[in-house]
């Protein structure tokens, strides 16, 4: 049986290495990255000087792709709450390793979705009204309470179990990082020395977070589908938003998690960490979801669809027959239907085969995102054609720059902090009986 | 302070936690070199240490969130919005006007007989130098149950249950004591959820700069007229408040050649169309008043009488109407527009 120390050491290097070594690729990306946001900067201060009259947003449906795109990014912040709270409390002992990842994912996510709001805003120059003259009525406060909260959350949420790993980057860094970015990881890493008084009030207060958070996570995609949900709207105007956003969450953040994962897992060759089993497992609970949505699905459309109350007929054309029958079809079909049957035939429930699954599970969400909002606004409110809504270069290049933001972020942080909770995946190897104790060395102070 | 501020105690209790556990971390490195004691005795002391900050900050974010000026500003409106000085419109006895509208549907014929577009559009549009293609009393043609259509202009309905008021985030849309709906286009943020919640389509969004005359330009902002028009903004109709409290009607009642529309306060029982002096509750009674959309619940101010136009000798198999113009329009220099 391999010793603590052995494994640990091994573990660290491969944690502490993408902080040191940055490949030629990595510059290619980064740079790639940054001419797309700056196209998407181009193209929003194109909208600041022209307004929204750059967008194919018209009267008749006047929230599109950005609110679309915001609903999107805030779905897979939920990845790291899933992963690090819900599992942790499960002891889920297997998931130390990608807890790290997860939470990334949910910061990052989060501070998407959340500038994707004041892109949408026809008076950005007007954000501080929200704060002075904020109505705590109106489910868009709810929003800004929820996201400001859970972002709060989150944050500490991966900082608190980072604390110990930046205390290795400390230590080992020291010397071999600029001036500043050791002074960054000192500070941080608040004095850890690992010591058991150390210890106990870190482990305490991560439980604490760790139940916190599960609440805030629901109430924040609740609240994010009330926006919808409180208007007068047919396909908006349903009890069932609430769950079916949630669900779509926690699904979308599972499948957005697996690809991350499967990318760095390559990129930095932590295959000996994230195995197979990460990838079953996130398989299975991803299944299960397609099944939840399913579910969900159904008993809106069949409760709706049974009555076919004024208006619900148009809109079940328009989503089954018409102009959104091939995203909702492939919603159904590629995102829920395939991706369960990936992982329900042995022979294709293998790493890639989750991969694939989890990039179908993401564009039907998107898609799925998009559909809802959209159709929700296509259905006349008064006798008037219906409004034919495309998003403009202008929302396609926003869009894009969202993404690319997402993806530079995700890239800065693995090169910045690590990627692993080497602790955490210490104890958990340790409790599991697969690395021993060490025979020879003396635990560390023993002595004196 | 705006009260919904409250609502962020959560954070503060997240960040109360951070910073207990920060310093706790913290203490035990520094205490570790002078006291090399038996761990269990220092962890307890640390324990308690903790626990007893942990309180102190509670206590202290409890006491600076929630004094006493706090909790009434969560059940109010903020500070005062952009309004004319003036209090509400009265009546007889002193009583607030309410304002309503009844449109008899027997008299509109879409002003088909005229040969011209719907004149209350016209006339609103101008009154109100409302920038294309607003339309914020618009005339829709709906099929009939038995064939042939009707028209039914379409003013917003100023619902006593409004859905657009309901969600605003800022409070720039507003009820009012006269039973109006209102927009401060100084306060609106563009955020276009009322334009979601509003189940008639009686509200605009300022797409882009909006197409103003430049007499516009020399108005003195009010929501009770909307002018100017600014970017990124939502209009709608406003009632003509300010009108009312001049003496006259609104533009579209006073401009419909058939006076199918009749403005007049609820509280006083009493309308006109310019021509009529009516009793609203029998008038109403009398003529099978309905609401638009009625099982909403959202309580509109708007009635419409059931009809066709056969008032006016209008034939209900006769369809179409012409589009509305915008009369101002052609003198703005290079005007940018945009379709609803």
């Amino acid at each position: 049986m391999e010793s603590v120390t052995d494994y640990r050491r091994r573990l660290e290097e491969a944690t502490v290495r993408p902080a040191l070594v940055t490949s030629r690729g990595y510059w290619i990306l980064i740079g790639g990255l940054l001419a797309v946001m700056a196209w998407g900067v181009y193209a929003w201060l194109h909208q600041v000087d022209d307004g929204l009259i750059v967008t194919g947003m018209r009267d008749r449906i006047a929230w599109g792709l950005y609110v679309s795109v915001f609903v999107f990014f805030i779905g897979i912040s939920h990845a790291g709450t899933l992963i690090s709270a819900i599992l942790r409390v499960a002891h889920a002992g297997w998931r130390a390793p990608i807890t790290r990842i997860a939470e990334f994912i949910t910061v990052v996510a989060l501070v998407c979705g959340a500038s994707m709001i004041l892109v949408d805003m026809g008076r950005p120059d007007r954000l501080w009204h929200v704060l002075v003259h904020g109505r705590w009525q109106s489910p868009i406060l709810w929003d800004v309470i929820a996201i400001s909260t859970y972002l709060t959350a989150s944050l500490v949420y991966l900082y608190m179990p980072m604390v110990p790993d930046l205390a290795l980057f400390r230590d080992r860094l020291a010397g071999r990082v600029g001036r500043w970015r050791a002074r960054l990881y000192e500070v941080l890493a608040i004095g850890w020395q690992g010591r058991p008084e150390q210890r106990k009030p870190l482990v305490r207060s991560i439980s604490i977070m760790m139940i916190l958070i599960i609440p805030i996570a629901v109430s924040v995609h609740t609240v994010v589908s009330w926006i919808f949900g409180m208007t007068l709207r047919v396909g908006w105007n349903t009890t069932i938003f609430g769950m079916l956003f949630v669900a779509g969450a926690i699904f979308s953040g599972i499948a957005t998690l697996i690809i991350v994962m499967a990318v760095l897992r390559r990129t930095y060759h932590l295959e000996e960490y994230i195995t197979e089993k990460h990838f079953v497992n996130l398989g299975y609970l991803l299944a299960a979801f397609t099944l939840i949505m399913m579910y969900i699905n159904a008993s809106e459309y069949l409760t709706t669809g049974f009555k076919l109350e004024e208006g619900e007929e148009f809109l079940f054309r328009e989503l089954f027959l018409g102009k959104f029958s091939t995203l909702y079809w492939f919603y159904f079909f590629g995102g829920l239907a395939l991706p369960g049957l990936i992982i329900l035939f042995k022979k294709t429930r293998t790493i890639a085969g989750v991969v694939v699954a989890a990039v179908l599970v993401d564009v039907a969400m998107f898609a799925e995102r998009y559909f809802i909002v959209v159709s929700g606004q296509r259905v006349p409110l008064m006798p008037y054609e219906p409004f034919d809504y495309f998003p403009s270069w202008v929302e396609w290049s926003i869009f894009a720059a969202g993404v690319a933001f997402f993806v530079l972020f995700i890239a800065v942080f693995v090169k910045v902090f690590p990627i692993m909770a080497v602790w955490e995946i210490v104890e958990e190897r340790e409790e599991a009986g697969e690395i021993g104790p060490d025979v020879a060395t003396v635990p560390a102070g023993a002595g004196s | 302070m705006p009260g919904w501020l409250l609502a962020l105690l959560p954070v503060v209790a997240i960040v109360g936690v951070l910073i207990v556990t920060l310093r706790r971390v913290r203490a035990a490195e520094s205490s570790a070199e002078l006291e090399p004691a038996s761990p269990g005795d220092r962890s307890q002391d640390e324990d308690g240490n903790g626990r007893r900050t942990f309180l102190k900050l509670l206590t202290i974010g409890a006491a600076g969130a929630v004094p006493a000026t706090f909790l009434p500003a969560m059940f109010q409106s903020t500070s005062p919005r952009v309004r004319a000085a003036q209090g509400p419109a009265r009546g007889p006895g002193g009583r607030i006007r309410q304002w309503m509208m009844i449109i008899d549907l027997r008299h509109c014929d879409g002003c088909q007989s005229q040969g011209t577009p719907p004149q209350c559009t016209t006339a609103c549009i101008e009154g109100h130098l409302a920038p294309e293609p607003m339309e914020w009393i618009q005339v829709f043609e709906q099929e009939l149950s038995g064939g042939g259509t009707q028209f039914i202009p379409t003013p917003c309905l100023q619902c006593q249950n409004p859905p657009c008021v309901n969600v605003c985030p800022v409070g720039a849309t507003f009820s009012t004591a006269e039973g109006t709906v209102l927009i401060d286009q100084k306060r609106c943020i563009g955020c276009r959820i009322c334009m979601a919640a509003c189940p008639y389509d009686r509200r605009f969004f300022n797409w882009g700069d909006p197409p103003v005359p430049p007499e516009a330009l020399l108005a003195d902002y009010s929501p009770d007229h909307q002018v100017p028009a600014s970017k990124g903004t939502v209009m709608k109709c406003d009632m003509c408040p300010d009108m009312a409290r001049a003496g006259t009607l609104p533009y579209c009642a006073q401009a419909c050649p058939n006076n199918a529309i009749y403005y007049g306060d609820l509280e006083e029982d009493i309308a006109t169309n310019g021509q009529d002096v009516i009793t609203v509750s029998s008038f109403l009674s009398g003529n099978h008043a309905y609401l638009l959309k009625e099982h909403l619940g959202t309580k509109p101010r708007v009635w419409y009488v059931p009809g066709h136009g056969e008032a006016v000798g209008r034939d209900q198999h006769s369809e179409g109407r012409q589009a509305t113009t915008w009369p101002w329009v052609r003198r703005v220099e290079g005007a940018r527009t945009w379709s609803r």
